[in-house]
């Protein structure tokens, strides 16, 4: 640390600066995170733009998955795990218990590390999602999984096999299958948990690109290990260690001119 | 190259290792020459004895030549199939709770631990249980009895093999289904059962081969009948139950019958293995 307040300094800025040019999507304060007594996420405070795509890099068991799995209550289905503190998206905070997680995982769509087709036929993938709040008509539901497997770019591999098992297509297929399952509910957020870490160079690209366009509509959050694909596909990175937000701007800048040592250290390759 | 001190120790495990391969060999053929007689001699003394006869002909009396097994077989088949048809929904739903809902708590320990004392029964110790139940107060041997009794023999089979393939459902899966705001029981029924659905079934085809063979819980409940009978509240006849008291007679033709009867049985109980394991296959 070369100067602490001058770089505390130097990050409040970078964060109000993100505030003050985009619109806020979600507003994270004072988040703690336990696995039983175990302290996983200390005090994290920090702000999603609206339509961006923000990357949470950081070592293994930084906390930076589960900062991601805070924000669809993911957390919630485990009875040792528990977050205290505000996540607050469009006014409303949610961790209350007034908020509904089914409906609220409507709104915030997730993407898993490895891809997570269900037992059932492509088709059926990405209506499961759409049936759990809606009932469309025949016609209108093809042209909605059509519009999502369009979106994922997918529709021109599967077009002749939906209605073959979802299991069938190869591993980048299915992770795009799952993207197209999670953007088909039209959700508002998407959190992506290393959602290339299985996959080869090509199909890496292909959903790198996707995220690319997936910001037109989407607020995206990503959880990556890989510090290239952050750098080529975020607005926004987070640097996270040991529990902790060490510092988070505009990735550009983080990239070339990081205001922490640690975060230098981290993404120039000499930690981690 | 490796050095000679390597190249030792290497040979000393090729030859560890090709002792360790030989007695497995020897054990494996001692249990398969056993078996390989049994089938043998159900095939030797049974296939010949097999006719038309045998499906459309009741059990003949003592000392007459003809005569078949088709109340025994019409028995059997229906205890079975009742049994499987109410126990299955039973045990998949009891299945269900242990793994997707009994996660925490010491009841689902308790339950696992109750359904592992009942799988482990003796089949004699159902019987007697059915025959206190239902065959005393009624005060007569019935069909509904023999099913009741088979039923309880299924339900901890389909319990433990349901929890088991629900078990082996990855988590990462569930939690896909829930991250699309999928309430719980969608996500069991459509998700987790789903994925496990060629495993469940097998456990039922597994339990319906168990059954189609009992002969101790059947003899205490459903009893017999040398006529057809298609009413569950008499004493039925079932294949097990004929095969055990023609065996032991001292006439030649029940014998045959009795050999005709094993050797059926065998072929249903192999089909439904080779059934099941299809199913399996067809899964992966």
């Amino acid at each position: 640390m070369r100067n602490g307040r001058l770089s505390t300094m130097k990050n409040i800025f970078v964060r109000q600066s993100v505030a003050l040019q985009e619109k806020v999507k979600i507003t994270v304060g004072n988040l703690n995170f336990y696995y039983d007594n175990f302290h996983a996420l200390k005090d994290i405070s920090l702000t999603i733009p609206e339509r961006r795509v923000t990357a949470f890099i950081g070592p293994s068991g930084c906390g930076k998955s589960t900062l991601l799995r805070a924000f669809n209550r993911m957390y919630a289905l485990y009875p040792n795990q528990r977050a205290e503190g505000r996540i607050v998206m469009d006014g409303e905070d949610l961790l209350s218990s007034k908020i509904d997680p089914s409906l609220l995982r409507a709104k915030i769509g997730m993407v898993f590390q490895k891809p997570t087709p269900f037992p059932m036929s492509v088709y059926d993938n990405i209506a499961f999602g759409i049936r759990l709040f809606e009932k469309p008509s025949r016609v209108d539901m093809d042209e909605r999984v059509e519009n999502a497997l369009r979106r994922a770019a997918l529709w021109d591999e599967v077009k002749d096999k939906l209605y073959k098992s979802g299991s069938s297509l190869s591993g980048g297929q299915q992770q795009r299958l799952c993207i197209a399952r999670a953007v088909a509910v039209q959700p508002e957020v998407l959190l992506m948990d290393e959602p290339c870490s299985a996959l080869d160079p090509i199909s890496t690209a292909k959903i790198e690109e996707l995220i690319h366009s997936l910001k037109q509509n989407y607020t995206v959050v990503i959880v990556t290990h890989n510090m290239q694909q952050a750098a080529r596909c975020s607005d926004y990175t987070a640097y996270m260690y040991l529990g902790e937000l060490i510092e988070v701007g505009a990735t550009e800048r983080i990239f070339v001119q990081p205001a922490r040592r640690e975060t230098e250290d981290y993404i120039t390759g000499r930690f981690g | 190259m490796l050095d000679d001190k390597k190249l030792k120790i290497y040979a000393g495990r090729r030859r560890r290792n090709a002792l360790a391969l030989c007695l497995s060999l020897a054990a494996m053929g001692i249990g398969v020459f056993w078996l390989m007689w049994i089938l043998w001699d159900v095939v030797r003394l049974g296939a010949g004895g097999l006719s038309l006869a045998v499906f459309t002909e009741m059990t003949p009396p003592p000392m007459s030549a003809n005569g078949g097994l088709a109340n025994a077989i019409m028995g059997s088949a229906s205890m079975v199939l009742l049994a499987i048809l109410a126990a299955a929904p039973v045990g998949i739903l009891v299945g269900v709770y242990l793994c997707e809902y009994g996660r925490r708590g010491s009841f689902p320990v308790i339950v696992r631990f109750l359904n592992d004392i009942l799988l482990s029964a003796p089949s004699i110790v159902i019987g007697l249980f059915i025959y206190a139940l239902l065959v005393k107060p009624f005060k007569g041997f019935s069909g509904w009895a023999g099913a009741a009794a088979l039923a309880l023999i299924v339900i901890p089979i389909v319990v433990r093999t349901t929890e088991n393939m629900l078990q082996l459902v990855p988590d990462s899966l569930r939690e896909a289904a829930y991250a699309l705001g999928a309430p719980k029981w969608k996500v069991v029924l459509m998700v987790s059962l789903r994925a496990a659905r060629a495993g469940v079934l097998t456990g039922g085809l597994l339990a319906l081969a168990r059954i189609s063979g009992e002969t101790a819980p059947l003899l205490l409940t459903a009893l017999s009948n040398l006529f057809w009978n298609s009413n569950m509240s008499e004493p039925m006849a079932s294949l097990p139950v004929t095969i055990f008291r023609f065996a032991m007679s001292p006439f030649p033709s029940w014998q045959r019958l009795a050999w005709a009867g094993i050797f059926l049985l065998m072929i249903a109980v192999l089909l439904l293995n080779v059934l099941a394991r299809t199913f399996m296959r067809h899964k992966s």
